[in-house]
């Protein structure tokens, strides 16, 4: 019934005297879309980078598929399946588009000489196949770091894709984007969701994504956890909305 | 290695030579402590990692040595050595180092690496490469029955290394510019928005950097000898002074830069004089690794 | 490689050039043999230094240890190096034609062995570190190398080895050495043109490009960074044992573990010519060595003054090198594409407007 794929369990984590983030617990659900919101400075990214291994916590567990990853690294824990995105959109600025792509196979498949040699036909294709869905495929060949920083969000976007993810952290992926394409945003979000069956958890400030979107909402407020629960329930919710101040 | 053995055995069984070699140590150590705040100093504040901070040295030194061969007293050479170095210190600062320090950090390695080829080289030309030494003639003090024996000018040396230190630590603490400072290191954009003139405090770092090691210049060319080539092996010795305590960390860095002086040491006396090279470039490898192991045990935090 | 790999028709030019100049200016034969063996540095610097971001001061130190394994086979195989290395001065010790090269090819494949070995060993202690550490770690290996080896009695210490005599006449010995060094130089760069061009290559420029954002896509980055430094060390290694035998003499500081002459050249080459680029160390190696040659013959004395001041230079003011600076200009001659700034019909097209923000 609770098919958790990440369990977040009293999570706690501080910064020399700042309190990130208190007694935290979430379960993420295969499959589905949860979202992660709460005014600034509540400890939501704070609590994305201990999921993704990016800094020790200082008590809790974090189980993803059943296994204890509150120890491991970036790279294992990316290795497993448990990717994320990045708020500043991050992609490899020097080498063009479909490098990108080719450069975020699913390493954890490849063996030792694999590196020696270079990708054709399937794995191309594959690359091609995803930036043509995220509408970058005219531009496969231009250097990434020319192109806007909405289309660095798709590739970026698209690199995870490529990755074949189990689940994906996205954080603030709507930020920066103009008004009126972040329907085409949500949209693609939506499809990964459902075509390539990719568990999502995200980070949101723009309210009307969120909801429209997630089938559970957690809430964060002052580092610790709100309110809990279907995003009909969570927009009612008093304490969320004094949480905004009324904001959105 | 019968050799080693057999001088461990020495230490072992008077252990009033063991007494000597500390308070050699310490004594040497005093004057890496004070380059070693320097480095550290504009470490903290421009993240510019000095490569020619032991050349700076060898000139206050050169300095120094020369000002003896005129007839003229050594210890005038620190506030000779400080002065002509806070010009240089100026000189380079307009010419490259502005234009490093927003640059990526290898960049400013690099840089301050051909100045430090630039001295090196330049001092060759001018001196020779044989070592010199500045003799401030004072005697040599023995203790216990002749076992220990101290040169009045190591004694002279450290005293005059712990006044600068503190005189440093003071003009820190209290002045305003020493203020500024403190607060561009922890954070240049909000020192600028508070009105701090973050260019005048880097220049003033710097310079202050360059006249700390024309002091410890002058020193050394006292307490030991100087060499146009010398500069190296003192940069990377107050590298691992500074890599071991953390570039932050100001008491540390001065109490890991008397270790080092007691340190080498005793690893001269066991190794042999031969190894001291190798000893210290051993050293920074040691330090190297045991930072690394520091960040893999735990998950690795952001760098 | 952001670039289109390196054209055949260049490549053929190159080794036509090597050909010939022995036979042009023969003269020069010494000189242009130093100027492959300044490739061959040059490239394999950029290796890790242009393509995977990570600046070494260090890699002289697999130029030494191959010269000095080099050493040891070449005498052992046949004599006891420690007798050779401490009373050879003053006993006439003979190598046969036959045992010269034997010793000399094991010797030489020998240390490039050993030299991939000890990087692997060494990157235990050098890749946990980044940027700056990484630099003054391995220079410190590099000291380390000169100051053990000057320790070290077997290899005879500072006083150096005097290594086997070349069985020839000094005109074929001269031709011999110069084809050896224009030979490992067109094998490098025709193997960095290969890996290049597989996802070796790929990988290390993302590890160059944002290090972190690569390990967050799970890439194995130390493996890469252990075999890029070991791919370096091979054919240091191997021009470390030519060159100990071409000088017939070899002695720690100056000439197997020289960190301030061709360590610090290497580096300087490769930012003089465009660093992560391909034709960049070759452009630098050719440029350096002409400007190396003028000064040294007229500015003799002043000569290392003027490199420290070159090194500050170009380290402030060109840091793009010669082809990275040709590569701004004219990025469509070498392959590299764009994006167009005025797209916004084309970006409505497909949905996508470019953000007024733009990137950062």
């Amino acid at each position: 019934m609770n098919d958790a794929i990440i369990e977040v369990s009293n999570v706690s984590k501080s910064f020399g005297g700042v309190v990130a983030n208190h007694n935290v617990s979430l379960a993420v659900q295969r499959g589905a879309i949860t979202g992660l919101i709460g005014p600034n400075g509540s400890g939501k990214t704070t609590l994305f980078n201990s999921i993704v291994g990016y800094h020790p916590i200082d008590s809790g567990s974090i189980r993803f598929e059943s296994r204890e990853i509150s120890q491991l690294r970036v790279q294992e824990i990316a290795r497993l399946g448990l990717l994320r995105t990045f708020q500043t959109t991050r992609i490899y600025g020097k080498m063009n588009c479909l490098q990108n792509m080719l450069i975020s196979i699913p390493h954890r498949k490849a063996r030792f000489f694999d590196m020696f040699s270079y990708e054709r036909g399937e794995v191309v294709e594959r690359a091609e196949h995803l930036l043509a869905f995220v509408g970058l495929y005219e531009k496969r060949y231009l250097r990434a770091g020319s192109l806007s920083f909405g289309q660095q969000k798709l590739l970026e976007f698209a690199m995870a894709l490529m990755n074949e993810p189990t689940v994906l952290l996205l954080d603030e992926p709507t930020a920066g984007i103009n008004p009126t394409l972040i329907n085409g945003l949500i949209d693609r979000l939506k499809r990964a969701n459902l075509e390539f069956g990719i568990t999502m958890l995200i980070i949101e400030h723009n309210m009307r994504v969120i909801m429209n979107m997630a089938s559970k909402i957690y809430c964060l407020a002052h580092g610790e956890l709100l309110a809990a629960g279907e995003p009909a329930e969570i927009q009612r919710n008093q304490n969320v909305i004094d949480a905004y101040l009324g904001v959105h | 290695m019968e050799q080693v053995l057999a001088n461990v055995s020495v230490l072992a069984a008077m252990p009033i030579f063991n007494l000597g070699l500390l308070i050699d140590g310490l004594l040497v150590g005093a004057i890496f402590a004070l380059a070693a705040y320097g480095l550290a100093l504009v470490w903290g504040v421009m993240n510019v990692k000095n490569l020619a901070q032991g050349d700076f040295i060898m000139i206050g030194g050169y300095l120094t040595w020369g000002l003896g061969r005129h007839g003229i007293d050594p210890l005038l050479g620190i506030p000779v050595a400080m002065t002509v170095l806070w010009g240089i210190g100026w000189v380079l600062y307009r010419t490259v180092i502005r234009k490093v320090i927003t640059r990526d950090l290898f960049t400013s390695l690099l840089a301050t690496f051909g100045i430090a080829i630039v001295i090196q080289q330049g001092l060759n030309l001018a001196f020779g490469p044989d070592t010199q030494s500045a003799q401030a003639n004072l005697p040599t003090l023995s203790f216990a029955g002749g076992l220990i024996t101290i040169a009045a000018t190591r004694v002279v040396g450290f005293v005059l290394a712990i006044a600068l230190a503190i005189a440093v630590i003071l003009f820190m603490k209290k002045s305003r510019m020493g203020q500024a400072i403190r607060a561009t290191a922890q954070d240049a954009r909000a020192a600028r928005v508070l009105g701090i003139d973050t260019e005048k405090v880097y220049s003033f770092t710097f310079c202050l950097n360059a006249a700390i090691c024309g002091a410890a210049g002058a020193l050394v060319a006292m307490v030991w000898n100087v060499q146009p080539f010398l500069g190296t092996t003192y940069s990377i010795r107050l590298f691992v002074i500074v890599t071991a305590a953390g570039f932050g960390n100001l008491p540390g860095v001065i109490a890991a830069g008397f270790g080092m002086g007691v340190f080498e040491q005793f690893g001269g006396f066991v190794l042999g004089a031969e190894f001291q090279q190798a000893l210290i470039v051993l050293l920074l490898l040691g330090v190297l690794a045991v930072r690394q192991l520091q960040q893999l045990r735990v998950r690795q935090a952001v760098q | 490689m952001n670039q289109a790999t390196p054209h055949p028709l260049t490549l053929a030019m190159l080794m036509l050039a090597g050909i010939a100049a022995p036979l042009l200016f023969p003269a020069y034969t010494n000189q242009v043999a130093v100027l492959w063996l300044m490739i061959v540095f040059a490239s394999t610097w950029d290796i890790l230094g242009g393509q995977m971001g990570y600046n070494s001061l260090g890699n002289i130190f697999f130029f030494g240890a191959g010269m000095y394994t080099s050493a040891v086979v070449q005498i052992g195989l046949f004599y006891d190096v420690g007798m050779y290395t401490s009373g050879a001065r003053t006993t006439h010790i003979v190598f046969t034609t036959a045992q010269y090269f034997t010793g000399f090819a094991i010797g030489t494949i020998a240390a490039g062995v050993a030299a991939a070995v000890l990087a692997l060993l060494t990157s235990w202690i050098v890749f946990g570190l980044r940027g700056p550490y990484f630099a003054i770690g391995t220079l410190g290996v590099a000291v380390a190398g000169a100051e053990l080896i000057a320790s070290w009695e077997w290899v005879g210490a500072a006083a150096g080895i005097s290594m086997p005599v070349f069985p020839g006449a000094p005109e074929t010995q001269k031709l011999f050495f110069y084809f050896l060094l224009f030979g490992l130089a067109l094998l490098v760069l025709f193997f960095l043109r290969w890996l290049y061009s597989t996802n070796f290559g790929l990988a290390i420029n993302a590890i160059r490009d944002d290090e972190e954002k690569a390990e967050a896509m799970g890439l194995y980055t130390r493996r890469y960074k252990r075999v890029a430094w070991s791919i370096s060390a091979f054919f240091l290694g191997i021009a470390g044992a030519i060159f100990g035998n071409m000088t017939g003499f070899i002695e720690p500081r100056d000439i197997a573990f020289p960190t301030t002459t061709f360590n610090i050249f290497m580096i300087l080459m490769v930012l003089l010519g465009g660093k992560g680029t391909f034709w960049g160390p070759v452009v630098g190696a050719v440029v350096f060595q002409l400007i190396k040659e003028v000064t040294w013959t007229y500015f003799l004395g002043w000569q290392f003054v003027a490199l420290g001041l070159l090194i500050v230079i170009i380290v402030v003011y060109f840091q793009q090198g010669i082809v990275g600076w040709l590569m701004e200009k004219y990025p469509a001659r070498f392959g590299i594409r764009v994006a167009p700034k005025d797209e916004e019909k084309y970006a409505r097209s497909l949905g996508l407007a470019p953000h007024p923000e733009g990137a950062e």
